[in-house]
């Protein structure tokens, strides 16, 4: 389990819910790899490219054209800011309606010109605001979701920090689905479901246990595939290893689902959405 | 999704005002539209489809007696209805989810929030899904993401058109991302639906909120909702708390959407059969 001195401190007592926000604090560390550290690393050529054609650009999102070990992809990913006046620009990394417009625009120009697509996941969630809400939040989620389930190209998804509910399943739905080993994925944040349910925003690290959102958690409940190891106290503190460990994975993921061919790449993708869930079938 | 669920799990512990007005067994119900505050006959409110007489105030619908408003002579057989929750995650906040799930089966009659029905409207075979408000807020989880897409297969395999009758706060946070995963699961069953040229009606009841609008709700190749219903992303106290303003009259209902471009019609309960009569002899014969 990696920790460093500023999670620790604010340990609560229990300790699995202790280890359960200890990867919350990691994932959303201000020193944490954003989406534009990792594709300076791991792309050559990337040029991006955007806005939805209709209302905005939304520097939530960047997205664009990049070469990846010599094969041209398209990338779509949330981006943070790391500094006051950036983290403003960006939103915090949480679009808006324009933003998800814009991400599923450039998939489908991947999917004209036959280029997978490589999605990096990181964001506390979609932006609640009035302008969101005018203009279609719910809507352009929901339009991500279906279209991403039968575009024909690869999809590669990654949460490599927060993958904040349906936010982040915008651009979540793919062949591979896989988080870092630091990262957390969940339906609600920690602060938002203790501040419901236990009507005590303090409770958050009880909750973030308890909503079973880290990495391990996921793939015991088959919705991730696969974890992607970072360096040895967390991506913070060696960007170029956790870039190259990031790679590794994307490599390997593609070579794998370009294997097949995009019939059977839609097949399948349904197939794994469709299992995820529990119920019990009575008599 | 992150942003709804403190309004819907306040709505799903304590019944909102309206539900307890419905449950009174008096003689007379008072119009929740405070600027309305009219006496009605229960009588006169049911033969009504539970819409006030004097200001046309849409009273909340069970998802039972929405199957039975909707279908021919209120005719249906239910299907899935074998389908039960379980505790995945062995949640447990101030109380276990077991114990949550139990009492609001027992409210209910219900497995969990949604009922699927098969019958005719307008004489052509349709599949009707419902969800139910007094099941934990009409909060999807496994169960009605399982029994939506269901729904939707079984009519891609008889070629049946679908409707379905949203009113839920989202995504239900004591399955984690069991339930934020139905999203993805049901929308991409939609994608097929749509790929096989079938009608699917959308329609949207007061609240519509979170996860659920944020998926199939929004996907209708008509979206259509009842008036004044409250229907969005996030929850207006969220809003509220994010941008620290009031927020204008009338936001986030059915009006204000129809205004924004992003649903096709309000309509009026009362012509809500007939509407979807013609709606479907548009789409094309049945098949
Ligand atoms: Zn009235």
């Amino acid at each position: 389990m990696n920790t460093s001195n500023d999670v620790t401190q604010n340990a609560p007592q229990n300790l699995v819910a202790s280890e359960s926000f200890q990867r919350v604090q990691l994932a959303r560390h201000e020193r944490r790899p954003y989406a534009l550290d990792y594709i300076q690393r791991i792309f050559t050529d990337f040029y991006e490219i955007h806005g939805d054609r209709s209302f905005k650009d939304d520097p939530a999102i960047v997205a664009g054209f990049a070469n990846f070990q010599g094969q041209p992809v398209v990338v779509i990913a949330h981006q943070k800011g790391r500094d006051v006046k950036e983290r403003q620009a960006r939103n915090f990394g949480m679009p808006k309606p324009e933003g998800y417009r814009k991400a599923i625009r450039v998939m489908q120009i991947a999917e004209k010109f036959n280029r997978p697509v490589i999605t990096l996941v990181d964001t506390p969630g979609a932006y609640p605001g009035i302008d969101a809400e005018e203009r279609g939040q719910a809507e352009a989620i929901a339009y991500n979701l279906r279209e991403m389930a039968r575009l024909k190209v690869p999809i590669i998804v990654t949460i490599t920090g927060e993958g904040g509910s349906g936010g982040a399943l915008a651009i979540g739905v793919g062949d591979v689905v896989a988080m870092l080993e630091n990262s957390v994925y969940s339906v609600i944040t920690p602060e938002g479901c203790a501040a419901i349910l236990w009507k005590d925003a303090a409770m958050a690290p009880q909750a973030a246990a308890n909503m079973k959102m880290t990495a391990p958690d996921l793939l015991r409940l088959g919705i991730i595939d696969r974890i992607v190891p970072e360096p040895a106290g967390g991506a913070q503190d060696d960007w170029d290893t956790a870039a190259t460990l990031l790679a590794e994975h994307l490599s390997e993921a593609l070579r794998q689902v370009q294997q097949m061919d995009w019939a059977a790449r839609i097949e399948a993708r349904y197939r794994k959405f469709r299992l995820m869930g529990a119920v019990d079938i009575t008599a | 999704m992150a942003w709804f669920k403190r309004q819907t799990d306040k709505l799903g512990e304590v019944a909102p005002p309206e539900e307890r007005t419905v449950k009174t067994e008096g003689i007379f119900v008072k119009c929740e539209n405070d600027n309305c505050g009219a006496t009605i006959y229960r009588k006169d409110l049911k033969s009504n489809l539970s819409v006030c007489p004097t200001c046309g105030h849409h009273f909340r619908l069970s998802a039972r007696d929405r199957l039975q408003m909707l279908f021919d002579d209120g005719q249906y057989t239910e299907r899935d209805a074998n389908i039960a929750p379980t505790n995945p995650l062995n949640f447990v906040d101030q109380a276990p989810y077991s114990d949550r799930l139990r009492k609001s089966q027992k409210q209910t009659g219900m497995l969990d929030a949604l009922l699927t029905g098969e019958g005719r409207l307008g004489g052509r075979p349709v599949v009707i899904c419902a969800m139910e408000f007094g099941f934990m807020g009409g909060s999807m989880g496994s169960v009605v993401g399982e029994k939506i897409t269901l729904a939707i297969e079984y009519c891609l395999a008889k070629r049946y058109p679908l409707i379905v009758v949203s009113c839920s706060g989202g995504a239900r946070m004591q399955e984690g991302a069991l339930s934020l995963m139905q999203m993805a699961k049901i929308s991409a069953a939609l994608a097929r639906l749509d790929d096989a040229g079938l009608p699917y009606v959308s329609l949207l009841t007061n609240p519509t909120t979170g996860g659920v609008t944020a998926s199939f709700a929004m996907l209708g190749d008509f979206n259509i909702a009842e008036p004044g219903a409250l229907i969005g992303f996030a929850g207006p106290r969220v809003i509220e708390q994010t941008i620290r303003q009031k927020l204008p009259k009338g936001f986030q209902r059915s009006e204000f959407l129809l205004e924004h471009g992003m649903l096709d019609a309000v309509v009026d309960r009362r012509e809500l059969r007939d509407f979807l009569c013609k709606l479907l002899i548009f789409t094309g014969p049945a098949q």
